[in-house]
Protein backbone atom coordinates (compact mmCIF):
# COMPACT_ATOMS: atom_id res chain seq x y z
CA UNK A 1 0.00 0.00 0.00
CA UNK A 2 2.70 2.24 0.91
CA UNK A 3 4.41 1.70 -2.07
CA UNK A 4 1.49 2.18 -4.29
CA UNK A 5 1.24 5.46 -2.62
CA UNK A 6 4.67 6.35 -3.11
CA UNK A 7 4.26 5.10 -6.99
CA UNK A 8 0.98 7.53 -7.66
CA UNK A 9 2.87 10.43 -6.32
CA UNK A 10 5.94 9.98 -8.00
CA UNK A 11 3.71 9.45 -11.39
CA UNK A 12 1.75 13.01 -10.43
CA UNK A 13 5.05 14.74 -9.78
CA UNK A 14 6.51 13.38 -13.40
CA UNK A 15 3.81 14.46 -15.42
CA UNK A 16 3.55 18.01 -15.28
CA UNK A 17 7.39 17.50 -15.20
CA UNK A 18 7.87 16.06 -18.73
CA UNK A 19 5.10 17.95 -19.85
CA UNK A 20 6.92 21.35 -18.73
CA UNK A 21 10.59 19.70 -20.11
CA UNK A 22 8.49 19.44 -23.24
CA UNK A 23 6.98 23.34 -23.39
CA UNK A 24 11.09 24.40 -22.61
CA UNK A 25 13.27 22.13 -24.61
CA UNK A 26 10.57 20.79 -27.51
CA UNK A 27 11.65 18.31 -29.94
CA UNK A 28 10.72 18.35 -33.47
CA UNK A 29 8.29 15.41 -32.39
CA UNK A 30 6.65 17.38 -29.71
CA UNK A 31 5.54 19.90 -32.54
CA UNK A 32 4.96 17.73 -35.59
CA UNK A 33 1.44 16.19 -34.32
CA UNK A 34 0.91 19.34 -33.03
CA UNK A 35 0.94 21.54 -36.31
CA UNK A 36 -0.59 20.60 -39.82
CA UNK A 37 0.75 21.12 -43.38
CA UNK A 38 -1.39 24.16 -44.50
CA UNK A 39 -1.67 22.49 -48.22
CA UNK A 40 -2.77 19.21 -47.23
CA UNK A 41 -5.03 20.00 -43.83
CA UNK A 42 -5.58 17.84 -41.97
CA UNK A 43 -2.89 16.07 -41.94
CA UNK A 44 -0.09 16.98 -39.29
CA UNK A 45 3.43 17.83 -40.22
CA UNK A 46 4.57 13.66 -38.86
CA UNK A 47 1.79 12.79 -41.59
CA UNK A 48 2.94 15.06 -44.54
CA UNK A 49 5.61 14.73 -47.15
CA UNK A 50 4.55 17.69 -49.04
CA UNK A 51 7.32 20.19 -49.94
CA UNK A 52 5.81 22.94 -47.88
CA UNK A 53 5.74 20.40 -44.82
CA UNK A 54 9.52 20.05 -45.46
CA UNK A 55 10.26 23.84 -45.08
CA UNK A 56 7.83 24.03 -41.87
CA UNK A 57 10.06 21.36 -39.98
CA UNK A 58 13.40 22.73 -41.02
CA UNK A 59 11.66 26.16 -39.30
CA UNK A 60 11.01 24.16 -36.38
CA UNK A 61 14.23 22.97 -36.61
CA UNK A 62 15.80 26.27 -36.83
CA UNK A 63 13.67 27.92 -33.70
CA UNK A 64 14.38 24.85 -31.83
CA UNK A 65 18.35 25.44 -32.30
CA UNK A 66 17.68 29.16 -31.24
CA UNK A 67 15.91 28.02 -27.83
CA UNK A 68 12.53 28.75 -28.69
CA UNK A 69 9.59 27.45 -26.43
CA UNK A 70 7.10 25.28 -27.43
CA UNK A 71 4.71 27.57 -27.41
CA UNK A 72 6.73 30.35 -29.01
CA UNK A 73 7.30 28.07 -32.06
CA UNK A 74 3.46 27.90 -32.26
CA UNK A 75 2.91 31.45 -32.26
CA UNK A 76 5.46 32.42 -35.13
CA UNK A 77 3.99 29.28 -37.36
CA UNK A 78 0.97 30.64 -36.45
CA UNK A 79 1.61 34.56 -37.01
CA UNK A 80 2.28 33.12 -40.40
CA UNK A 81 0.41 30.47 -41.43
CA UNK A 82 -2.95 31.51 -39.04
CA UNK A 83 -4.73 29.71 -36.74
CA UNK A 84 -5.70 26.79 -39.29
CA UNK A 85 -1.93 25.49 -38.78
CA UNK A 86 -2.69 24.07 -35.34
CA UNK A 87 -4.06 20.64 -34.97
CA UNK A 88 -6.00 21.67 -32.48
CA UNK A 89 -7.18 25.54 -31.70
CA UNK A 90 -6.22 27.41 -28.70
CA UNK A 91 -7.68 27.55 -25.64
CA UNK A 92 -8.86 31.03 -25.86
CA UNK A 93 -11.40 33.49 -27.30
CA UNK A 94 -13.87 32.33 -30.07
CA UNK A 95 -11.52 28.77 -30.05
CA UNK A 96 -13.00 27.88 -26.98
CA UNK A 97 -16.23 27.17 -28.01
CA UNK A 98 -14.59 24.46 -29.80
CA UNK A 99 -13.53 22.89 -26.67
CA UNK A 100 -16.92 23.74 -24.69
CA UNK A 101 -19.24 22.91 -26.92
CA UNK A 102 -18.70 18.84 -26.29
CA UNK A 103 -18.38 19.09 -22.89
CA UNK A 104 -21.54 21.35 -22.62
CA UNK A 105 -23.15 18.84 -25.29
CA UNK A 106 -22.29 15.79 -23.01
CA UNK A 107 -23.31 17.38 -20.10
CA UNK A 108 -26.90 18.48 -21.91
CA UNK A 109 -26.96 14.46 -23.30
CA UNK A 110 -26.77 13.70 -19.75
CA UNK A 111 -29.45 15.97 -18.28
CA UNK A 112 -31.99 14.81 -20.59
CA UNK A 113 -30.88 11.01 -20.59
CA UNK A 114 -31.82 11.25 -16.70
CA UNK A 115 -35.55 13.21 -17.24
CA UNK A 116 -36.11 10.34 -19.35
CA UNK A 117 -35.00 7.70 -17.11
CA UNK A 118 -36.83 9.35 -14.26
CA UNK A 119 -40.07 9.93 -16.10
CA UNK A 120 -39.65 6.44 -17.49
CA UNK A 121 -39.32 5.23 -13.85
CA UNK A 122 -42.53 7.21 -13.14
CA UNK A 123 -44.56 5.55 -16.11
CA UNK A 124 -44.29 2.49 -14.58
CA UNK A 125 -45.07 3.05 -10.66
CA UNK A 126 -48.72 2.60 -9.75
CA UNK A 127 -50.91 5.84 -10.44
CA UNK A 128 -53.12 5.23 -7.38
CA UNK A 129 -52.58 4.76 -3.48
CA UNK A 130 -51.94 1.27 -2.09
CA UNK A 131 -54.32 0.07 0.15
CA UNK A 132 -53.28 -2.56 2.39
CA UNK A 133 -54.41 -6.08 1.53
CA UNK A 134 -54.35 -9.79 3.64
CA UNK A 135 -50.94 -10.39 1.63
CA UNK A 136 -49.44 -7.31 1.68
CA UNK A 137 -50.08 -6.65 -2.10
CA UNK A 138 -51.65 -4.20 -4.09
CA UNK A 139 -55.51 -5.03 -3.93
CA UNK A 140 -56.90 -6.68 -7.55
CA UNK A 141 -59.45 -4.43 -9.76
CA UNK A 142 -62.50 -5.85 -8.63
CA UNK A 143 -64.01 -6.41 -11.74
CA UNK A 144 -61.30 -8.86 -11.92
CA UNK A 145 -61.93 -10.07 -8.89
CA UNK A 146 -65.43 -10.46 -9.34
CA UNK A 147 -64.94 -13.04 -12.42
CA UNK A 148 -61.62 -15.08 -10.57
CA UNK A 149 -64.23 -15.82 -8.29
CA UNK A 150 -67.02 -16.92 -10.58
CA UNK A 151 -64.30 -18.82 -11.81
CA UNK A 152 -63.50 -20.23 -8.88
CA UNK A 153 -66.85 -21.25 -8.18
CA UNK A 154 -67.51 -22.79 -11.37
CA UNK A 155 -64.39 -24.91 -10.99
CA UNK A 156 -66.22 -26.10 -6.96
CA UNK A 157 -69.41 -27.25 -8.57
CA UNK B 1 -45.84 21.79 -19.24
CA UNK B 2 -44.32 19.00 -20.28
CA UNK B 3 -45.92 19.12 -23.85
CA UNK B 4 -44.46 22.83 -24.29
CA UNK B 5 -40.78 21.72 -23.04
CA UNK B 6 -40.90 19.05 -25.88
CA UNK B 7 -42.05 21.60 -28.60
CA UNK B 8 -39.70 23.88 -27.89
CA UNK B 9 -36.72 21.69 -27.89
CA UNK B 10 -37.92 19.55 -31.25
CA UNK B 11 -38.49 23.67 -32.77
CA UNK B 12 -34.40 24.08 -31.28
CA UNK B 13 -33.67 20.87 -33.07
CA UNK B 14 -35.23 21.92 -36.16
CA UNK B 15 -33.32 25.51 -36.40
CA UNK B 16 -30.08 23.74 -35.35
CA UNK B 17 -30.49 21.36 -38.66
CA UNK B 18 -31.58 24.30 -40.84
CA UNK B 19 -28.79 26.11 -39.77
CA UNK B 20 -26.24 23.09 -40.51
CA UNK B 21 -28.03 23.19 -43.88
CA UNK B 22 -27.99 26.64 -44.45
CA UNK B 23 -24.26 26.64 -43.71
CA UNK B 24 -23.55 23.70 -45.87
CA UNK B 25 -25.39 25.43 -48.71
CA UNK B 26 -23.83 29.15 -48.14
CA UNK B 27 -20.06 27.15 -48.10
CA UNK B 28 -20.78 25.37 -51.58
CA UNK B 29 -22.36 28.39 -53.51
CA UNK B 30 -18.65 30.01 -52.41
CA UNK B 31 -17.01 27.36 -53.77
CA UNK B 32 -19.01 27.65 -56.80
CA UNK B 33 -18.33 31.27 -57.09
CA UNK B 34 -14.58 30.93 -57.29
CA UNK B 35 -14.85 27.82 -59.90
CA UNK B 36 -17.01 30.15 -61.75
CA UNK B 37 -14.84 32.70 -62.32
CA UNK B 38 -12.43 30.91 -64.39
CA UNK B 39 -15.42 29.91 -66.45
CA UNK B 40 -16.75 33.45 -66.77
CA UNK B 41 -13.18 34.32 -67.90
CA UNK B 42 -13.10 31.69 -70.39
CA UNK B 43 -16.09 32.52 -71.85
CA UNK B 44 -15.10 35.71 -71.93
CA UNK B 45 -17.47 37.75 -69.68
CA UNK B 46 -14.55 39.53 -67.94
CA UNK B 47 -15.78 38.98 -64.01
CA UNK B 48 -14.44 41.46 -61.55
CA UNK B 49 -11.33 40.47 -59.65
CA UNK B 50 -12.01 39.66 -56.33
CA UNK B 51 -10.06 42.48 -54.05
CA UNK B 52 -7.97 42.48 -51.48
CA UNK B 53 -5.77 43.79 -49.16
CA UNK B 54 -2.62 42.07 -47.57
CA UNK B 55 0.34 42.62 -45.86
CA UNK B 56 3.64 43.01 -48.58
CA UNK B 57 6.62 40.34 -47.91
CA UNK B 58 8.73 42.79 -46.15
CA UNK B 59 5.72 43.82 -43.98
CA UNK B 60 6.59 47.15 -44.28
CA UNK B 61 3.19 48.00 -46.16
CA UNK B 62 -0.25 46.83 -46.89
CA UNK B 63 -0.98 46.09 -50.66
CA UNK B 64 -4.40 46.34 -52.06
CA UNK B 65 -5.75 45.32 -55.46
CA UNK B 66 -7.53 48.69 -55.53
CA UNK B 67 -4.30 50.39 -55.21
CA UNK B 68 -3.44 49.42 -58.71
CA UNK B 69 -6.95 50.50 -60.18
CA UNK B 70 -6.16 52.01 -63.76
CA UNK B 71 -3.42 49.84 -64.38
CA UNK B 72 -3.01 46.71 -66.06
CA UNK B 73 -1.99 43.60 -63.68
CA UNK B 74 -0.44 40.57 -64.25
CA UNK B 75 -1.69 38.59 -60.76
CA UNK B 76 0.51 35.46 -60.14
CA UNK B 77 0.06 33.39 -57.25
CA UNK B 78 3.60 31.37 -56.03
CA UNK B 79 4.84 30.00 -52.75
CA UNK B 80 8.94 29.17 -52.43
CA UNK B 81 8.73 25.29 -51.96
CA UNK B 82 6.63 25.49 -55.40
CA UNK B 83 9.12 24.14 -58.38
CA UNK B 84 7.29 25.33 -60.95
CA UNK B 85 7.41 28.95 -59.39
CA UNK B 86 11.08 29.13 -59.58
CA UNK B 87 11.09 28.81 -63.40
CA UNK B 88 8.53 31.56 -64.10
CA UNK B 89 10.14 33.74 -61.42
CA UNK B 90 12.24 35.39 -63.84
CA UNK B 91 10.01 35.67 -66.97
CA UNK B 92 7.69 37.26 -64.60
CA UNK B 93 10.42 39.88 -63.45
CA UNK B 94 11.23 40.58 -67.20
CA UNK B 95 7.80 41.12 -68.29
CA UNK B 96 7.68 43.87 -65.19
CA UNK B 97 11.07 45.34 -66.43
CA UNK B 98 9.66 45.03 -70.25
CA UNK B 99 5.99 46.60 -69.85
CA UNK B 100 6.92 49.30 -67.29
CA UNK B 101 6.63 51.94 -69.71
CA UNK B 102 3.18 50.71 -70.52
CA UNK B 103 1.76 51.19 -67.33
CA UNK B 104 1.97 47.35 -66.95
CA UNK B 105 1.75 45.62 -63.03
CA UNK B 106 3.18 42.44 -62.34
CA UNK B 107 1.88 41.59 -58.71
CA UNK B 108 3.20 38.24 -57.08
CA UNK B 109 1.34 36.59 -53.87
CA UNK B 110 3.42 34.41 -51.87
CA UNK B 111 1.00 32.28 -50.23
CA UNK B 112 0.69 29.86 -47.69
CA UNK B 113 4.92 29.87 -47.42
CA UNK B 114 7.17 30.82 -44.64
CA UNK B 115 7.88 34.69 -44.96
CA UNK B 116 11.34 34.19 -44.73
CA UNK B 117 11.04 31.67 -47.40
CA UNK B 118 9.84 33.54 -49.60
CA UNK B 119 12.09 36.63 -48.95
CA UNK B 120 14.64 34.33 -49.89
CA UNK B 121 13.01 33.76 -52.99
CA UNK B 122 12.51 37.15 -54.08
CA UNK B 123 16.19 38.03 -53.58
CA UNK B 124 17.30 34.52 -55.01
CA UNK B 125 15.88 35.51 -58.28
CA UNK B 126 16.14 39.51 -57.73
CA UNK B 127 12.43 40.26 -57.77
CA UNK B 128 11.47 43.88 -58.01
CA UNK B 129 7.95 43.74 -58.51
CA UNK B 130 5.28 44.24 -55.99
CA UNK B 131 5.26 41.16 -53.16
CA UNK B 132 2.16 40.75 -51.06
CA UNK B 133 2.24 37.71 -48.69
CA UNK B 134 -0.10 35.78 -47.67
CA UNK B 135 0.29 32.94 -45.10
CA UNK B 136 -2.91 31.80 -44.35
CA UNK B 137 -3.82 32.00 -47.85
CA UNK B 138 -6.93 33.81 -47.44
CA UNK B 139 -7.19 34.98 -50.99
CA UNK B 140 -6.85 31.25 -52.42
CA UNK B 141 -10.47 30.37 -51.97
CA UNK B 142 -11.75 33.75 -53.47
CA UNK B 143 -9.67 33.36 -57.02
CA UNK B 144 -10.52 29.28 -56.79
CA UNK B 145 -7.23 28.37 -56.65
CA UNK B 146 -6.19 24.76 -57.06
CA UNK B 147 -2.32 24.91 -56.74
CA UNK B 148 0.64 26.84 -57.24
CA UNK B 149 1.19 28.38 -59.22
CA UNK B 150 -1.64 30.13 -60.89
CA UNK B 151 -1.90 33.59 -62.81
CA UNK B 152 -5.03 36.04 -63.41
CA UNK B 153 -4.78 39.23 -65.96
CA UNK B 154 -6.68 41.67 -64.41
CA UNK B 155 -8.31 44.81 -66.41
CA UNK B 156 -7.25 48.77 -65.79
CA UNK B 157 -10.83 48.46 -64.58
CA UNK B 158 -10.07 45.86 -62.36
CA UNK B 159 -11.95 42.80 -64.58
CA UNK B 160 -10.68 39.34 -65.03
CA UNK B 161 -9.50 38.91 -68.79
CA UNK B 162 -7.74 37.06 -71.29
CA UNK B 163 -6.76 33.50 -69.51
CA UNK B 164 -6.48 31.70 -66.25
CA UNK B 165 -3.37 30.17 -66.33
CA UNK B 166 -2.73 27.10 -64.00
CA UNK B 167 0.43 25.87 -63.15
CA UNK B 168 3.83 27.68 -65.03
CA UNK B 169 3.72 30.03 -67.28
CA UNK B 170 5.71 30.21 -70.76
CA UNK B 171 7.22 33.07 -72.49
CA UNK B 172 4.24 32.69 -75.58
CA UNK B 173 1.08 32.22 -72.92
CA UNK B 174 2.32 35.01 -70.89
CA UNK B 175 3.37 37.65 -73.96
CA UNK B 176 -0.72 36.27 -75.60
CA UNK B 177 -2.00 37.66 -72.26
CA UNK B 178 -0.16 40.63 -71.80
CA UNK B 179 -1.47 41.80 -75.35
CA UNK B 180 -4.81 41.26 -74.09
CA UNK B 181 -4.30 42.83 -70.89
CA UNK B 182 -2.79 46.05 -72.12
CA UNK B 183 -5.41 46.38 -75.06
CA UNK B 184 -8.86 45.79 -72.69
CA UNK B 185 -10.48 48.76 -70.58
Amino acid sequence: MRRLLVATLLLALAGPTAASASEQRPTLADLEDEVVCPVCTPETLEQSNSAVADRMRAFIRQRIAAGDTKSEIKEKLVAQFGEQVLAAPSKRGFNLLAWALPLVGGLLAGVALGVLALRWRRGREPTGPLEASSNGRRPLDPELEQRVDEELARFDT
Amino acid sequence: MAARLKLLSQAAAVMVVALLIALLGWQIAKAEDARGLSAAVAAGKAPPAPGFVLESLEGDEEISLADFRGRPVVLNFWASWCGPCKDEAPMLQSAWERYDDRGLVVLGIDAQDLRVDGRRFAERYGLTYPLAYDGNGSTLGRYGLTGFPETWFVSRSGRLVGEHVTGALDEETLERNIQVLLGAE
